[in-house]
């Protein structure tokens, strides 16, 4: 098989995944589309340790890191994802404006 | 074409048309599924490409643990089951031209990068339990142990987070 197909797969499923974390307004399918996004990051990494045919086999056992640490960011994101839902009673991306930097008439405007 | 090239097609076509719907679909818990789909159809990915073990991690983890968080952030979120008009930015076109963008980069290079370059899977060492074991606990430990850690302070971080608000809501 050319080595492009699993590259263009990746690829596609990347840009899939950028688009799902814009277009979203849910921060749960924000969240799904990080996950779209990480697993074409390690399809790459298998189809590059099938390719170099490596022995220690780098390439595998970066994916599993790769998995575990989207393990420890989904609990981490849901978890804020609910504690917000708790302070604001919904997660609506768009809506979260809290944490930009305003201008001080913007405050005074309030 | 060979059994592997035809097989791997169809399950590019799987994961590509289900992770679409994933990022397309109005009901959210439908996006959930659909990213089941995805999930699965990548770790067949994974067998093709003799990483044996990663596709069963692949299952465990992400078909197991991930889409079953999700699924449960969307119930206590209290998510409607039914379609939503809304779920989508009002401006949807900006998010296609910067997927299309990133499409467009990543596709030319390594089709570029990679044209004529033979993926030859015949003879390939599988990456079995036994041969990812040996290789994490011989020559990968270190990361291991640092990744250890920082699932620990995962934890600490997502049972902080959980309490506090538990505490504030008592009050």
């Amino acid at each position: 098989m050319p080595l492009w197909w699993p590259l263009l797969l990746s690829s596609l499923l990347f840009a899939i995944g950028v688009y799902g974390v814009l277009v979203r307004r849910n921060a749960v399918l924000v969240l799904m589309g990080v996950e779209l996004m990480l697993n074409a990051v390690n399809l790459n990494l298998v189809a590059f340790d099938a390719y170099f045919r490596d022995v220690l086999h780098g390439g595998q056992t970066f994916a599993l890191f790769v998995i575990v640490i989207a393990a420890a960011e989904i609990g981490l994101g849901l978890a804020i994802v609910l504690l917000v839902f708790r302070t604001h009673g919904q997660i609506d991306v768009d809506t979260m404006r809290e944490l930009a930097d305003r201008e001080e008439p913007a405050v005074a405007e309030r | 074409m060979t059994v592997v090239e035809v097989l791997f097609l169809l399950l590019g076509l799987v994961a590509v048309g289900s992770a679409l719907l994933v990022v397309t679909t109005r009901t959210m818990v439908h996006a959930a599924l659909w990213l089941v789909v995805t999930l699965g159809a990548v770790a067949g990915i994974f067998l093709l490409l003799a990483a044996e073990f990663l596709a069963w991690v692949q299952i465990l983890i992400y078909v197991g643990a991930v889409v079953v968080l999700l699924l449960f952030a969307l119930m206590l979120t209290k998510a409607p089951t039914g379609p939503q008009p809304d779920l989508d930015a009002r401006r949807a076109l900006p998010a296609v031209a910067v997927a299309g963008l990133v499409l467009a980069v990543l596709g030319t290079t390594v089709v570029a990068g990679f044209h004529g370059v033979e993926l030859d899977l015949d003879g390939a060492v599988v990456g079995s339990a036994q041969t990812t074991g040996a290789t994490i606990f011989q020559q990968w430990v270190l990361p291991f142990e640092v990744l250890s850690v920082l699932l620990l302070a995962a934890l600490v971080g997502a049972i902080v987070l959980s309490r506090g608000t538990a505490r504030r809501g008592g009050e």
